[in-house]
């Protein structure tokens, strides 16, 4: 009858949603249903908090379903057929009105005290200005320990190849990307835990020291958040925002991250990466990168076509893929395949131009590609796509 | 309207209830016009499922199979759109126009003619907005619908936004207008057109909190009117109300927006507290538990509503004043919503309880609202929020209050009164498919979106890592079944629009009370033409 | 009640409630003044004041601050714009000037606005300036360079536990904005 199947059931159901929330209390364990521990005091931090709140919050709903749940069944028709008159009772009015205010400042509390933990980015040893594109992030090193000009800046840019994720079943209206066979030829290579979050050149920060992040956006508003860190801060142009992490001296790894905040077409598509090192090895990463920077561009001149195209194809696949295709059919940006721009011999410097200054909704990439690249990418675009026209830019072409 | 030889068929009436095309084009009925809203907001919830559909579609697997992102984006804002706008707020709208006077024993509404007019805004408003989905699916170029997310902030919607953005504007002021109207309209009738004998706390709740949403709703759907006409002016007319080249500030859009938003919440699910309080009671064959405190919670409800607002907004950049006063007084607003509950339950208790179709509909909506709101006061905790913000976490949360809460409640109230709206009791078993349907998908449905959002999943994403795979997959799976459950209760519809269907009596619900059991099944096309007298 | 009664009284209601209505959308424009004065007094969303201060203040020896500048070239924006110092420590009350380099290596002039922030929001309006680049607009020309200044101080009213101040700076590009104000001028 309903009251033993329907007690059994209920008592499943119940199980069910309360095992999905079971704790991962190892300090570096990432479930795929709680939110995780992190690897910093404050993402630990946070993560009890979350816990405590689970607890009270589950508590009070299995007591309420509860409570329903047994009326249902013992206050049935057929068990009572006369229902009591009461419809007042102040006592326990003033009861579950006073009692849920204090569980709410014992909530309250600890929370505060998290809060508080959390605002105080004071006396960072390294700060990185972390700036959201669309649809990319940057990261310019400002200052570490006394070292107040760093000068390192790079963009970061999604390394899932543009195959794994562009599988259209439909073309046309609404899928312009053309069938996936179209794309014969293109076949998906295996998906892997790094997928949609893997970039080319992560952030690196060091271990063991205070890092502060500076956000802010370069065009509209994107969300700079690290969940193994507990930050997420918006990145606002115009504004700059603070955040810091501290991440212990044996957490270092790779961390992922995402942008939080509505963007535009590829907001999905461009992820942060965090690499944490060891304090020595970071300092050597910085000094390396310091050098690079201030040597200025690597001029090299490409030795042969292929050199040139097999860098241009790397880089296109990461910087222009999004809005310019994989084929270069188009999408947001213009087609390349067997255009004017990129056939005409006599427009090569015009194609460089584009690039370095941006022109309309394109975005100079100056910034972003250093000359080698740019001349790389360039050189992909006008040989691949059917294009062919065997014009191999050089760096030179582009860095004058 | 033509003058048709006299005939009457009940007491109430005292000529023919006009025919045709013209009986619905200018109706000043309060039963017709509510009808109207009813068909208008479940053919717009159909819509909004659609689009639901097509996003459940594309993140069924990680990948991007079915959509580009660009027509993802404009799926996710428009299926918000049409869904808050178009599918709940006219629902609510046309349970109060068919139901208010009935309540309180009036004959109508207090201005009838405004009445027909906030109606027919709706579908000129949402034609502009769909109209441009159209265009992009369908249109030469594919120009973009609306992709800023129902909540548009600024710069992306006034510095990026498509030239669709320009409509989406002037239909947000369509909508804003008829709502104000029809809150006013409320407000006036609620106010003074009370049959005598019923004072204030003798209304039934249901009355109570609609006069309550409608006066939130005066208060803020206005605020949304000067936040779009700002948004208007930064793009067509040189101001920099959210540019920060110019002075502006892009935060003060969002301070704006939810001074709108979060009392727009409560405006949502504040005629489903009613509802509910009117239906278990009657299934419980007691009084409803608490009546006073019922009405000053739902009150306190309303005011506080108006002092959370940044709490959509922890992750801007606020100094920890702000969060600490917004954490707070977000915890606060949890008091007055568990009396609520309590209270109910408190009905259920040792009353002499049946589980006809519309009391299912309203304990499913007790249980799992109350899951919705414990979530929500989860996202109160701003450390913690910082982790959930954004995420499905966040998607998870209001999709239980508004999908098991708000629409279950719409549901409910239809099952409810569909004897008193078409004269013959819903079909019962469909219904009871239709129930246990829906029950069980909207759980699979929602209930995973709090793994990935806690396991790290933002929201309004077209693709995502590997990790959130699994649970999409049993989400997508979800939606589809419920999509479908919802074919179910057309039927039902229909079939009672039809009068297909066991014959109801003027109180079909044993332990029922209210006047509007008192008026025969169909109700008349004109009841309470002289007002009954309350004891 | 009277027909006539129930009809006045209905539209005295609707008229308080029409009238409620159009207040709150002027309440909606009000936000906007509102917001700026309040974040003007309590710096909450990081913004220094527009206007010169007077540079009138009592040193504070016994607190040193350091005080960092960043700078941002918003989108579009080609300018070349670094402070000349990243960071310096000052008393509250001192008074320093840092300066801050802009080139345009575009071929055209262009107009740019400077926008500060500052973080912790909270120290923002207790960073005064008597003289900031950031007040007006600053044109160059085509391949122009120039050296901006930047003086102010710290009130000694900054809260105590704030001991590292972020300044930021986009650059922004407003020759349009600025040209179609002054072809509306012109136009007069």
């Amino acid at each position: 009858m309903q009251s033993t199947l329907f007690r059994r059931v209920t008592a499943a159901l119940t199980l069910l949603l309360v095992s999905g929330v079971s704790v991962a209390s190892d300090w570096t364990e990432r479930s795929n249903v709680n939110l995780r521990p992190g690897v910093t005091n404050i993402s630990q931090d946070v993560f009890d908090l979350h816990m405590v709140i689970l607890w009270i919050v589950s508590l009070i709903g299995l007591l309420v379903f509860g409570l329903i749940m047994y009326s249902a069944v013992a206050h049935r028709r057929s068990k009572r057929p006369q229902a009591a008159d009461f419809h007042e009772n102040v006592f326990l009015e003033v009861f579950w009105t006073v009692v849920p205010f204090i569980i709410l400042i014992g909530m309250a509390v600890p929370a505060t005290r998290v809060l508080i933990a959390m605002d105080d980015s004071s006396d960072a040893e390294l700060t990185v200005k972390v700036t959201g594109y669309r649809w990319n992030w940057s990261y310019e090193y400002l200052a570490y320990q006394d070292d107040n000009d760093v000068g390192i800046f790079y963009f970061s840019n999604l390394k899932t190849p543009a195959e794994q994720y562009n599988r259209p079943i439909l073309k046309d209206g609404l899928f312009p990307y053309g069938t996936a066979a179209d794309r014969v030829g293109a076949e998906p290579t295996e998906k892997d835990s790094t997928y949609m979050l893997a970039v080319d050149k992560p952030l690196v920060i060091p271990a063991g020291v205070k890092v502060r992040f500076l956000v802010t956006a370069d065009d509209v508003i994107h969300s700079f958040y690290m969940p193994d860190f507990a930050i997420k801060k918006d990145a606002i142009p115009g504004f700059v925002n603070e955040a810091w992490t501290l991440v212990p001296e044996d957490a270092t790894g790779t961390y992922y991250g995402q942008c939080a905040e509505l963007c535009g077409k590829n907001h999905a598509f461009m992820p942060i990466e965090v690499r944490v090192l060891a304090k020595n090895e970071f300092d050597s990463w910085i000094a390396e990168e310091k050098e690079k920077a201030a040597s200025g561009p690597d001029l090299t001149p490409f030795s042969s076509l292929e050199s040139a195209m097999e860098l241009g194809q790397q880089k296109y696949a990461a910087a222009c893929v999004l809005c310019h295709g994989a084929e270069g059919q188009g999408g947001i940006g213009l087609p390349f395949a067997g255009t004017e721009l990129m056939t005409d011999p006599s427009r090569v410097q015009e194609n460089i131009d584009v690039l370095i200054k941006g022109r309309n909704a394109m975005p100079s990439f100056a910034a972003q590609l250093t000359p080698r690249e740019i001349a790389a990418v360039i050189t992909y675009q006008r040989n691949a796509f059917g294009n062919n026209t065997g014009d191999l830019v050089q760096p030179a072409d582009v860095a004058k | 309207m033509t003058a048709v030889a006299a005939h009457t068929d009940h007491h109430d009436d005292h000529h023919h209830a006009p025919h045709g095309l013209k009986r619905w084009l200018f109706s000043t009925n309060h039963k017709d016009i509510g009808t109207l809203y009813l068909w208008f907001s479940f053919a717009m919830f159909m819509v909004g499922g659609l689009m639901a559909l097509v996003i459940r579609a594309e993140l069924m697997y990680p990948g991007l199979q079915v959509v580009d992102p660009e027509f993802f984006n404009q799926m996710t804002t428009v299926h918000g759109l049409v869904m808050v706008f178009g599918a709940v707020m006219p629902a609510t709208v046309g349970l109060a126009n068919w139901m208010i006077p009935l309540m309180i024993g009036a004959p109508d509404m207090a201005l009838p003619r405004m009445n027909n007019w906030s109606f027919w805004i709706l579908p000129f408003a949402f034609t502009i907005l769909i109209s441009s989905v159209l265009m992009s699916a369908f249109g030469e170029g594919n120009p973009s619908a609306p992709n800023f997310g129902w909540t548009f902030y600024a710069p992306l919607s006034t510095k990026y936004g498509p030239a669709s953005t320009d409509l989406f504007i002037l239909s947000v002021h369509m909508m804003g207008i008829s709502s104000i109207m029809g809150a006013i309209n409320v407000i006036v009738t609620v106010l003074n057109m009370r049959a005598p004998g019923m004072t204030m706390m003798k209304m039934p709740l249901f009355v109570w909190t609609w006069l309550i949403t409608a006066f939130l709703l005066v208060a803020v759907m206005p605020v949304l009117a000067g936040a779009v006409t700002m948004m208007l002016t930064d793009r067509h007319f040189g101001t920099s109300f959210f540019n920060a080249a110019g002075g502006g500030d892009p935060v003060l859009f969002q301070h704006i927006f939810w001074f709108f938003g979060h009392p727009e919440v409560y405006i949502m699910i504040l005629p489903s507290f009613g509802i509910v309080s009117a239906i278990i009671p009657t299934f419980a064959r007691k009084h409803l538990f608490g009546y006073a405190s019922m009405v000053y919670a739902t009150a306190s409800i309303a005011l506080l509503s108006f002092v959370v607002w940044a709490h959509h907004m922890f992750t801007v950049g606020m100094p920890l004043a702000g969060t600490l006063f917004f954490m707070y007084m977000t915890m606060l607003i949890s008091v007055p919503t568990g009396v609520k509950v309590f209270n109910w339950v408190a009905t259920m208790w040792r009353g002499s309880l049946t589980f006809e179709l519309p009391m299912k509909w309203a304990l499913a909506f007790v249980v799992l609202f109350t899951c919705g709101g414990l979530s929500g006061l989860m996202l109160a905790m701003t450390p913690v929020d910082f982790q959930y913000h954004d995420t499905y976490f966040v998607v998870a949360h209001f999709h239980y209050v508004l999908v098991s809460g708000a629409i279950f409640s719409i549901f409910a109230a239809a099952y409810y009164w569909l004897p008193k709206w078409s004269g013959v009791m819903p079909n019962k078993f469909l219904g009871e498919l239709h129930f246990w349907n829906s029950l069980l998908s909207v759980n699979l449905l929602f209930f995973p979106m709090h793994f990935v959002g806690l396991a790290g999943m933002p929201r309004r994403y077209a693709d995502y890592a590997l990790q959130f795979a699994d649970y999409n997959y049993w989400v997508s799976i979800g939606a589809f079944w419920f999509g479908l459950s919802q074919l179910i209760f057309v039927l039902v519809c229909v079939l009672c629009a039809m009068k297909k269907g066991e014959k109801a009596p003027a109180a079909p619900w044993e332990g029922a009370e209210g006047l509007e059991w008192t008026v025969p099944s169909p109700a008349p096309f004109h009841t309470f033409d002289t007002p009954p007298v309350v004891k | 009640m009277s027909e006539q009664g129930l009809e006045q009284r209905n539209q005295r209601t609707v008229r308080k409630l029409v009238l409620g209505a159009i207040a709150m959308f002027g309440f909606a424009f009000a936000m906007v003044p509102i917001y700026d004065v309040l974040c003007d007094i309590t710096g909450l969303n990081g913004k220094t004041s527009s206007t010169a201060a007077d540079g009138v203040v009592e040193l504070d020896e016994d607190r040193l601050i350091t005080v960092q500048f960043v700078t941002v070239a918003s989108e579009g924006m080609p300018w070349d714009f670094k402070p000349q110092v990243r960071s310096v420590k000052v008393h509250p009350g001192e008074i320093t000037q840092v300066n801050f380099t802009v080139r345009n290596p575009a071929d055209s002039t262009i107009i740019g606005q400077a926008i500060p922030s500052v973080t912790p929001g909270l120290a923002a309006p207790h960073l005064l300036k008597t003289q900031c680049f950031c007040f007006n607009n600053q044109t160059l020309a085509a391949g122009g360079e120039a050296e901006m200044p930047m003086i102010f101080y710290l009130d000694p009213a900054l809260p105590k536990h704030i001991n590292t101040i972020t300044l930021s700076y986009t650059m922004f590009d407003v020759t349009e904005r600025v040209m179609a104000n002054e072809d509306k001028l012109a136009a007069r």
